[in-house]
């Protein structure tokens, strides 16, 4: 579902990822693990089509990266620690806004639909800047679903919320994975990235530089195998 | 390196919703229509402006201490300078409330072509421009004894706002990504935007002053090449501007 190779990002002299490799195959929930400036946002930017590559290949659900951005972003949802919610719209009206967007047909069903699966169905009248910030980031990730997509990119979502919100958080993202979507999430939460993901992969300066999956890391845990990583 | 296969079984297409790529125009007034009715229930950028053309207008009523036939010489130019100070608040104010909160990285991850983003925001930052004018007009025309609600200077009007917030919502999406946007926004602006504030200005002087719409053509005909050619030149370069 997302292949890159040989990802190099530059900003002026300064060269953020240096030849990244990385696939993830459909259906895979990742963990993109690693240190503050690693570039996990750059590398998510990058797959999201916000940000050019300054050379390798990227495809994301079958396409390439940076020619084909518009089909690539027809299949992904991305969830930030901004909610990229309008405060002085209504929950509704901000889902409508970007379901037109993402020409979406029975619009007003899909919405519905998303605020149930948010939680947020009776607060769906409310303005946005009357929610709290586990509301928004609910919210965010019905915006980020609303169009259904394969392939979903979570950069730090559990930036600023506090544990409840965070729980609720958990079970809105296991019910996304749980679509068999392809998903994809930084995070410096190692226990919530544990209970969550099927691979985790540990990002270094500007390389993969380890990798483990879910039934690996019973042999030994995560926190040890973060810095163990970062160590080599 | 080692790469997992995942646990989860192999993914079903979650459902058969069909989401076809919508039309620029669609975006468009999506977007429009996002900007009116978020504004319709803050009223934070149109007060802004319309309190400061206000201030500006008074304030240069009882600066020009001058004889009506001096005025009839300056109030095209106060009336422009007006519009432009109050324009670049609400272009400033409009951009940045997508890049605050991240919402222009919203309209980027759509499927659209970017140039809708550039005319929904136009469009909406040329609708706030025109309704403060709306308000403005009748304003000044009490102020200065002056008759400003005619159809001909609110055409020249028209065509001045569509220039300015063209040229402006393109300049303010490239300053807006930077930390001095406030700063750097009439900076950017005011030297671009100088044939349209220039040709606006002598067509209103022109049409104040009795002259009939033969004798202002030339300002007219640069403000009807320059609407056009920025209009073209912003979707152009629009998706390169937002590219990081």
């Amino acid at each position: 579902m997302i292949e890159v190779r040989n990802l190099v990002k530059r900003f002026g002299l300064k060269t953020i990822l240096r030849g990244l490799d990385f696939s993830v195959a459909p259906g895979e929930f990742v963990a993109l693990l690693g240190p503050n400036g690693a570039g996990k946002t750059t590398f998510l930017r990058i797959l999201s089509s916000l940000s050019r590559q300054s050379l390798g290949e990227v495809k994301v659900a079958g396409h390439s990266l940076p020619n084909q951005a518009a089909q690539v972003r027809a299949k992904l949802g991305v969830v930030s620690h901004l909610p990229l919610l309008y405060p002085d719209l209504t929950a509704e009206e901000n889902l409508r806004f970007y379901g037109r967007m993402y020409g979406i047909e029975a619009i007003e069903a899909r919405i519905t639909e998303v605020l149930k699966m948010v939680d947020l169905e009776n607060r769906r009248k409310d303005l946005v800047r009357t929610f709290s910030r586990g509301m928004q980031q609910r919210l965010a990730i019905g915006r980020a679903v609303i169009h259904n997509p394969e392939v979903m990119l979570f950069d730090e979502p559990y930036t600023g919320l506090d544990q409840d919100a965070s729980e609720m958080l958990d079970d809105v993202l296991r019910s996304v994975a749980a679509k068999g979507r392809t998903v994809v999430m930084t995070s410096h939460d190692l226990v919530r990235a544990e209970e969550l993901a099927t691979r985790f992969d540990i990002l270094s300066r500007g390389v993969i530089a380890a990798s483990i999956s879910k039934s690996d890391l019973a042999k030994t845990n995560l926190l040890a195998f973060y810095k163990q990583s970062l160590e080599s | 390196m080692r790469f997992a296969r995942s646990t989860y079984p192999t993914p079903q297409l979650i459902d058969n919703m069909k989401t076809p790529a919508p039309s620029l125009w669609k975006a468009t007034f999506a977007i429009v229509r996002k900007d009116l009715a978020a504004e319709f229930r803050s009223f934070e950028l149109v007060s802004a402006m319309l309190v400061f053309s206000l201030l500006v207008i008074i304030i240069f009523n009882f600066a020009l201490e001058l004889n009506i036939e001096v005025r009839k010489t300056v109030n095209a130019g106060v009336l422009w300078a007006t519009f432009a100070f109050a324009g670049t608040l609400g272009l400033n104010r409009s951009m940045s409330v997508e890049k605050d909160r991240g919402c222009m990285d919203g309209l980027l991850l759509a499927p659209v072509d970017r140039s809708a983003i550039f005319f929904g925001k136009a469009l909406s930052n040329l609708a706030f421009m025109l309704v403060v004018e709306a308000i403005v007009l009748p304003v000044y025309s009490l102020l200065y004894n002056v008759n400003l609600l005619r159809l001909d200077l609110v055409g020249v009007i028209l065509l001045g706002s569509i220039g300015y917030t063209s040229v402006g919502t393109l300049l303010s999406t490239m300053s807006a990504q930077t930390r001095t946007r406030e700063i750097l926004l009439p900076i950017l602006l005011f030297p671009v935007a100088m044939p349209v504030l220039l040709a606006s200005v002598k067509a209103c002087s022109g049409l104040l002053a009795g002259d009939a719409i033969e004798d202002i053509l030339t300002p007219l005909n640069l403000l009807i090449v320059y609407d056009v050619v920025f209009i073209a030149v912003a979707f152009m370069v629009f998706d390169y501007v937002v590219e990081e």
